[in-house]
């Protein structure tokens, strides 16, 4: 029991942070103490990771399985307590600034990451479907935290009722799964679908259901329809968490799911999650061009981000969960640094989200234009820049496992997504004069802004080693 | 005699009530928060009927944790909807409508 305790004591000492966090905040200063707990659980984040990252090894298993800590589960947890940690510090002044800055800020977002790192190391249905519960609550909560505006509200009500929906399906596939298969564990479910390559017809609807609701949580294309509403009614912090650490702990939980638990079948879910990931990048690549609001950009963006993250999925192969992780990294990065950009944008105090502001912005602020311009580069995936790596580990993935069209399909989504990050740049380099937007002088925004941009360009002789990391990762997860 | 198969149709049912409810309603947001207590209950039908026919405790230790985030999510739903009532004066369904999609 001590030793099943062990294992989950990064989870249990967060969940009891903020728990204790809420209680002190309650009985002494409330909203006074915002910014001060802010920075705390950034600080908390950040040892958790160091933490999780540097003294976990090898394969261990709690409470009979259902809570796994593998290389996989450490990967992908030191990537989101960082992105969280991130997030939590870039917003703080925007959200002070604006009076939205209350003291359950920090606290749902820490409720949220123990969701998550829940998420990533289920290996059980039912872990599954709490830690999914604990994230998905939290960021309901957290998205209509503006509660006088009718926006966020709105945002709030939406992703409920959709997020809900997806709850429903996937637990009605877990209930499937369950009866055809006996167990809840992973380890049987994986047993009980054999290795044959196709499941029984009971376990194949477990396994469609299941899989719309992982999609939802992913926003993958045909279950998008939350995300450029949400993403344009939550205040702009909110929104650069829903873009960064629950999409990772989502895919690290989609990958979690189809491989420990039904890596057996793999053929049965492949061309699904191919025809997801298609979809995703072309109505991200699409939707996205007429946009004028950079939140709602940035929404369709991370849609068609997911498309190609899920090809590393849909390879279905070692390799392929390697690439989907180190696509995800880079990923965040680019989001942290990107929305840094997005909250340091205003006029006369007022936050600013058209991209027709930033008309000749480069004249006024080259320094930031630049590493803007490298990041949207590295968002479209223009070679010499990290986000380039990124694609081209999942297309070899791809490759490998003989999906060329799939491959093929993703390179045109790509070429056609370009056109709206240049956009931007074009905006910011030789636009028309109009009226001009400031960016404040935040450092925190500033260092946050520049060091992904540097890690864009830097990162490209070795990729600072994550993909080695990610591989080591993948390797425990698929077998 | 009544058999797994049943059961598994009236979780079935209720499941495709749930969503239909979901997808077809258009007047009051209380009753979109009634059809996904709907499609829960009928996944916790399932479980407990596959729990019984399994002679598999799992499945019955499943649905009390459903039943709990079930009441938890309602909490939110309807703490979300009084915010929403606030600040729009209506909770028609046509009228969640500030922002497109």
């Amino acid at each position: 029991m001590s030793a099943d305790l062990n294992i989950i004591l990064p989870e249990i000492i967060l969940a009891l942070f903020a728990m204790l966090a809420l209680i002190v905040a309650v009985y002494t200063g409330k909203d006074r103490l915002a910014p001060a707990m802010t920075w705390i659980t950034a600080g908390v984040l950040v040892l958790l990771a160091v933490w999780v990252g540097f003294t976990g090894e090898g394969d261990r298993a709690a409470f009979g399985g259902m809570f796994i800590d593998d290389a996989f589960a450490r990967f992908a947890k030191v990537t989101l307590l960082l992105s969280a940690a991130a997030v939590l510090v870039m917003g703080q002044e925007y959200m002070e600034r604006r009076n939205i800055l209350r003291f359950e800020y920090p606290v749902l977002v820490a409720l949220a990451v123990v969701g998550m790192m829940m998420m990533v190391s289920a290996g059980d249905l039912m872990a599954l479907y709490m830690g999914l519960e604990l994230q998905s609550l939290s960021l309901y909560v957290v998205a209509s935290l503006r509660r006088d505006s009718v926006r966020s509200t709105e945002a709030g009500l939406k992703y409920f009722v959709l997020g809900a929906l997806s709850s429903g399906m996937l637990l009605y596939g877990a209930s499937l799964v369950y009866g055809f298969s006996g167990t809840t564990l992973f380890a049987g479910i994986v047993a009980a679908a054999g290795d044959s390559g196709h499941a029984p017809i009971g376990l194949l609807f477990g396994i469609v259901f299941m899989l719309a609701g992982l999609a939802f949580k992913v926003s993958a294309v045909p279950f998008h329809m939350w995300t450029p509403d949400v993403y344009e009614g939550a205040p702009t912090p909110i929104t650069a968490f829903f873009a960064t650490a629950p999409k990772v702990a989502a895919m690290g939980l989609f990958a979690r799911v189809m491989h420990d638990a039904f890596g057996g079948v793999v053929a049965d879910w492949q061309q699904i999650v191919a025809l997801l990931s298609i979809l995703s990048m072309f109505l991200g690549a699409i939707a996205a061009i007429g946009q004028t609001n950079i939140k709602r950009l940035m929404a369709y963006s991370s849609i068609a981000h997911m498309g190609y993250a899920l090809i590393g999925l849909a390879a279905g192969t070692e390799q392929g969960v390697g690439a989907m992780l180190t696509y995800l990294a880079i990923y965040v990065t680019m989001n942290v640094g990107t929305f840094a950009f997005i909250l340091s944008m205003q006029r006369d105090g007022e936050p600013v989200t058209d991209i027709a502001a930033l008309n000749l912005y480069a004249r006024a602020e080259p320094a930031r234009a630049l590493a803007m311009l490298i990041l949207l580069f590295s968002l479209a995936g223009v070679p010499p820049m990290l986000g380039f790596f990124a694609k081209l580990g999942v297309w070899q993935a791809g490759l490998a496992a003989d999906m060329v069209w799939l491959v093929a399909l993703s390179a045109v989504a790509s070429a056609i997504g370009a056109y709206y990050y240049l956009r931007i740049v074009f905006y910011m380099y030789f636009g028309s004069e109009g009226a001009q937007v400031e960016t404040g002088r935040s450092p925190v925004l500033w260092a946050l802004l520049m060091v992904p941009a540097a890690a864009m360009i830097l990162g490209i002789v070795n990729l600072f080693g994550i993909d080695g990391m990610a591989q080591a990762a993948a390797a425990s997860l698929v077998n | 005699m009544i058999g797994i198969e049943h059961y598994l149709t009236v979780a079935a049912a209720l499941f495709v009530i749930g969503i239909f409810g979901l997808f077809l309603n258009r007047k009051n947001v209380i009753i979109l928060l009634m059809s996904i207590e709907l499609m829960l209950l009928a996944v916790n039908i399932n479980l407990v009927a596959f729990s019984s026919f399994l002679g598999d405790l799992a499945g019955q230790v499943f649905t009390l944790f459903v039943l709990t985030v079930a009441a938890a999510e309602a909490a939110i739903g309807l703490a979300i909807l009084v915010c929403f009532f606030r600040n729009r004066g209506t909770i028609a369904v046509e009228d969640i409508n500030v922002m497109k999609g």
